[in-house]
This record gives structure tokens, sequence and C-alpha cells, in this order.
């Protein structure tokens, strides 16, 4: 461990909690429903935590989107495209959200948003990180992994400069991604939506602790870092052959070696992984993700170093 | 012994999937199936065999439905009412598919559906029919029973009020493989089904080759009633979930006081019927908005007689046959 210095931040006095950035997520939508309602919950001393709907329409409609990937959209382009009511909605929505709580890269950024998600995949409650020089986050994650021990919460960095994607809550200076699953779309699970209220309530004592004057010491996470997007096997015509193999759905964040089944044919064939090393694949058999191309995400191990940290 | 109960040919199958657009598991099945040429026929061709995709559009967008549920739409007032521009398009459908495979309640009717259905409720493998005693489900049932672990739920729906895509053949019953999330295809999931629907194909023939099925008893699973989510007078939007110690026990004996629901401040709401009853679509996705968080069901023994194909002679001697099959 060699960080010599100790990073220092502004208080984090803004916090943001968004659901239904996909409508058909439902534990976000729930939390934030119930906490619009009354947020008593997700206060803490000195911070000004607003629960927030992201997508109405999509919520309303109990689907992903209506015409766009709302958690794609908060590209450069997009979020200074002129046109307003004839642009997508989500671009609409898009360009609200970084009035409301950004601009995104100024300093009147909101400080953390915290964005709730769920998944088909058997991801348990993973953390997503957007960037591995954020100190602020990586000792936030560091402190839930800690709260919840010895339950575990992986940590999925995606800084992979092509399959990176601009979120709803890269808008804020610190965006952290909550990933629970598996979850059906549509359905409300309780053991999924008390396990994302649990991961929240940590981050957000993490925030007061912070505040407070609380110095973080260095400490290393263990991370696994976004690495390849690996597709269905399809025909000429674009339609899917193969099944995730069973003997690879379902283990998320296990190992995945050479030569070890992938994909199943629908005629019961297995398709081996031929890739030069071990890999830790993750969203498999995610369901919005058959229209992405993208029949599980490999990653790599990493750990990180984050610095101490303490307010300014 | 039991008095042998014949039963006319299964010359005209149907396997249908689709249905609902994002119910994975036969919409993929259909397409394997529909790839093949003549993969479930023998070349004596003891049956001919339809593979449908019941709702393309829906499932081109893989969603349950584009307008309306199509299998809602098959209950004879639906089937038969009028036609206009303004028509939605499942019903435009199910008029298409009644014509394909029907019209229900006819002698041109084909003789058997089967349709093919996932579920987010862990239900395992089940078949679904509206009778308890159609004796070829039920002895189709008993056989898929030998080879997979399989339920059998009964809705009591008389033939004219019976809404789904089977009640338009001869017999018909819906193949329900869960859990699976909508718009996934679990391989352990497609493979049981793809066994379900081989077995099916299996007794077919046997039963049109001549093979006796014996007598015996089942149990079967009687559709009770419903239970809602508590709701938000208001809004109408839930105020719980399933308890997590009901999540997943489908079919599971639900007593009296057992936890049914945990509201979202942590309280235990609990079941408050007399009788105890047996869940089942505990948590399916599209039944939110249907007003549905569970069914409930009594189990019961049925016996079944045993049956066997009628020769050709009986057959011709007794054409009103069909007619006091449908009557009982």
């Amino acid at each position: 461990m060699s960080s010599h210095n100790t990073v220092s931040f502004s208080e984090a006095r803004r916090v943001a909690v968004f659901g239904g950035t996909h409508g058909n997520e439902m534990s976000g939508v729930t939390l934030v429903n119930l906490w619009v309602k009354n947020g008593a919950e997700i206060q803490r001393k000195g911070v000004e935590t607003k629960p927030f709907i992201t997508n109405p329409k999509a919520v309303e409609k109990c689907s992903r989107y209506v015409d766009t990937d709302l958690n794609r959209a908060f590209t450069p382009e997009n979020l200074s495209a002129p046109g307003g009511d004839d642009l997508p909605y989500e671009v609409q929505r898009a360009q609200e959200i970084n009035r409301l709580f950004g601009p995104k890269g100024s300093p009147e950024a909101y400080d953390v948003i915290f964005d709730l998600h769920n998944t088909t995949s058997n991801m348990g409650c993973t953390l997503i990180l957007e960037s591995s020089k954020d100190h602020f986050n990586l000792q936030m994650m560091n402190y839930i992994k800690k709260a919840i021990a010895p339950a575990s919460c992986p940590v999925l960095l995606n800084e992979h400069p092509l399959l990176k994607y601009s979120t709803s809550r890269s808008v804020a200076k610190h965006p952290v991604g909550l990933e629970v699953g598996p979850q059906p779309q549509g359905v409300l699970r309780s053991n999924i939506f008390e396990a994302m209220r649990v991961i929240l309530k940590h981050a957000l004592d993490f925030i007061e602790l912070f505040n407070e004057g609380m110095e973080f010491p260095p400490c290393t996470v263990d991370v696994f870092r976004v690495s390849e997007r690996v597709d269905y096997p399809r025909d000429a015509n674009g339609n899917i052959i193969a099944m995730v193999h069973p003997n690879l759905q379902d283990c998320d964040w296990e190992p995945l070696n050479p030569g070890d089944p992938m994909f199943q044919t629908f005629d019961g064939k297995t398709i081996h992984y031929e890739g030069a090393g071990t890999v830790y694949p993750t969203f498999i058999n995610e369901a919005a993700y058959y229209e992405k191309q993208q029949a599980f995400v490999t990653t790599r191990r990493e750990t990180l170093v984050a610095s101490a940290i303490r307010k300014a | 012994r039991a008095k042998v109960v014949h039963l006319s040919r299964l010359s005209r199958v149907a396997v249908c999937g689709g249905t609902h657009g994002n119910e994975l598991s036969g919409v993929y099945l259909v397409r394997e199936l529909q790839k093949t040429e003549k993969p479930l026929e023998e070349e004596d061709e003891l049956v001919s065999v339809l593979v449908v995709l019941s709702n393309p559009r829906a499932v081109q967008q893989c969603r349950r439905y584009t307008e309306t549920d199509l299998n809602r739409c098959f209950t004879h007032a639906t089937l038969n009412g009028p036609e206009s521009d303004k028509t939605p398009y499942e019903i435009t459908r199910s008029r298409e598919l009644n014509s394909l495979l029907g019209p229900k309640g006819s002698p041109e009717a084909v003789d058997l559906i089967c349709d093919l259905h996932n579920t987010t409720a862990n239900m395992g493998l089940c078949l679904i029919a509206y009778s308890d005693h159609d004796w070829i489900c039920l002895h189709i049932f008993r056989y898929l029973q030998a080879n997979i672990p399989v339920r059998y739920i009964h809705f009591d729906f008389p033939p004219k009020e019976a809404y789904s895509l089977e009640s338009v053949g001869k017999h018909g019953f819906a193949i329900e493989i869960g859990p699976q999330p909508h718009g996934v295809v679990r391989s352990n999931i497609y493979t049981t089904m793809k066994a379900g629907v081989q077995h099916v194909m299996d007794w077919v023939r046997f039963f049109n080759s001549g093979t006796i099925f014996e007598g015996g008893s089942v149990e079967v699973y009687t559709m009770v009633k419903n239970i809602d989510y508590p709701r938000d007078s208001e809004t109408h939007s839930i105020t719980a979930a399933i308890h997590p110690q009901l999540q997943d026990q489908d079919f599971c004996l639900l007593h009296p006081n057992d936890p049914l629901f945990q509201t979202f401040s942590g309280e235990t709401l609990r079941y408050k019927g007399k009788e105890p009853l047996y869940p089942f679509f505990i948590n399916e996705c599209a039944y939110y908005e249907k007003g549905i968080a569970l069914s409930l069901a009594r189990r019961k023994c049925v016996k079944m007689p045993p049956i066997q194909v009628k020769t050709e002679l009986e057959h011709q001697e007794n054409e009103w046959e069909f007619a006091s099959e449908e009557d009982e």
C-alpha cells in the first residue's frame, strides 16, 4: 500500500437516489416511491438526500424504456441536442436530469447519485464503479463491503473505453450503481428489495461519517474489471441459436476457464469458451441484453488501491 | 374391473408457442420445430402436427401482448363478436387461430392443442386444463408423470367461458414451466419443455396405434380463488410484497395464519382463509395488472378409466359420440 497523501473532498451535501431508470426494475421503483412519500429513512445529518424517479413514463408502462434506453442516453451529443419535444422521450429526460442534478462535469453537479437497478442475472448485490481513480467511491465501497460481511457485494468496474456507457448517475461527481439480482423484470421480490435497502443504508451511513470529519485510512478494494462482451451465437438472420449453458447459468463471478461449457444449442450441443485465460463472467443471461447482443460480459480480477480520504 | 372407454383418434395435434411473446421457451421451441421438417411425425403419419407461433407481433417485440392479452380472447363471445378497424390485434388474431385450429366447439377443431407457457413463479412443470374428467388430458398427465415431475392444475370453467387458446381444440392443455424471467431463455427450462412436448407426442402415437392405457388415479389441483396484493386506496399501487416465507413456495400447503405479504414497513400480513389451500402462480409478473398475487387450489384425487382409441368401425357407428363428449 503506497498512498502517501490523504485526498480531500468537499462534504457530500447533495445526494440523490434514482429509481426507475429502467421502468420494470421494481426494487428501485418501489423504494424511491416509498421515500418520495416519506424520506426519513434516507435522511442523514448535513445531507440533503433526494429520491427521484428518472423515467416516469417507463415506470407507468412497466417497461425498460419508452423510446430509447435512458441509461445509455447521457452522452455529450444528447445532452446538448436541440429539438425539445421532437427528441426521443429519454433524451428529453436526460437533458432535464442533467439540469436538475448536473450539469455533468461541472462544480454545480450533485456530489453523489445512487442509481438503483435490478437484473435477471444472479449477480447478488453488485456495486458498479465507473472510475478506478474515484477514491471517495472506492472508500465507500470498502465501507459497505465491511459492513455487510460475511455477506459479499462484488464491485464491477466499467472503465472500458468502448464498453463504458453514459449512465443517468454519470451526471454526478461520484456515480454509484447498485445492481441487485436475480429478479425478473416487473416482479418485486421481498428479499431483493430488502437487500438493496440495506446496501443503500450503509452507503448513506458512510456519507454521514465522512461529512462529520471521519478520516478513512488507505485501503484496497477487489474489483472485477469489465473486459469483453460475449454475444449469443446467431444464425445468418441474427436469430439466437444457442442458450447460456446450464453449467454457466447463474454462475456470475465464478471463474470461466478455456474449454469450459459456455452455450448449449437448441438441439443439445455444447459450445466451449475459447478465450486465452480465465475470466469472471457476469450479467449472465440478462433479459435486457438480448437486444444489445450480450449473453454475458467477461471481467478480470484486480485490486485497486484507495488513498486515505477526509473532508476538506 | 373398469370398462375401457373408447375415444376418437387424435389425428390432428397443434403445438403452440409465443401466445405470450416474452415467454421464450415456447417461442424458441416452436422456431426449432418449424425448422426441422416434420420433426414430430412418424413416416406412417399416425398424427399430423401443426406447429404455430400464436402471437408473432408480440414475439417480435418480446412483450406479453401488444394491445390485449391473446390468451384471454378465446371465449365464445370474443371469438364471435363484431369486427371493425378498431378491433385489437390480439382479437383479430384469436379469430384467425380459431379458423386455423377450430372452430371451437365444432367437429373440424383439431383434436389436441398443447400451448407452451412460462411463468416467473416457482411452479416447476404443470399441465393446466379446464377439465378434471377429460381422460385424454389426464392420461397424458399420468404418462408424463412417470417420466418427469409434473402437476395438473384444473380451472373449472365451462367450455364457452374458457378463455385460453387450448380451449379451441377438442382436447387441450397448457404446458406451463417456471421459474423463468420473461424475456429470458434458461437452458434447463427449455430442455424440460422440449422433453415434455416429446413425451406428449409419444403418448399420442401410442394411443393412436391402439395401446390400452390402464385406469388409475391422479392428484389434481383445482383452482379455488385468487388473492390480490394489498393496495393503496388512492393510487392502487401495491403496498406489500409476497412474504419471504411464501416466495417460491408454490404447492406448499398454506395454512390459516401463515404469512402472505410483507409490507414495505416490515409488517407481516397473514392468510385469513379458514381452509388450508395450495398456492401457485406466486408472484407471477404478468398477474400484477390482473390483480393476482397468488392463486389457491384444493387438491383431490381423480380416478380415470382405462382408455383405448376407437376403431374405425366404432367411430362410424358412433358419430354422435362427439356431441355427447362435449356435454360432459
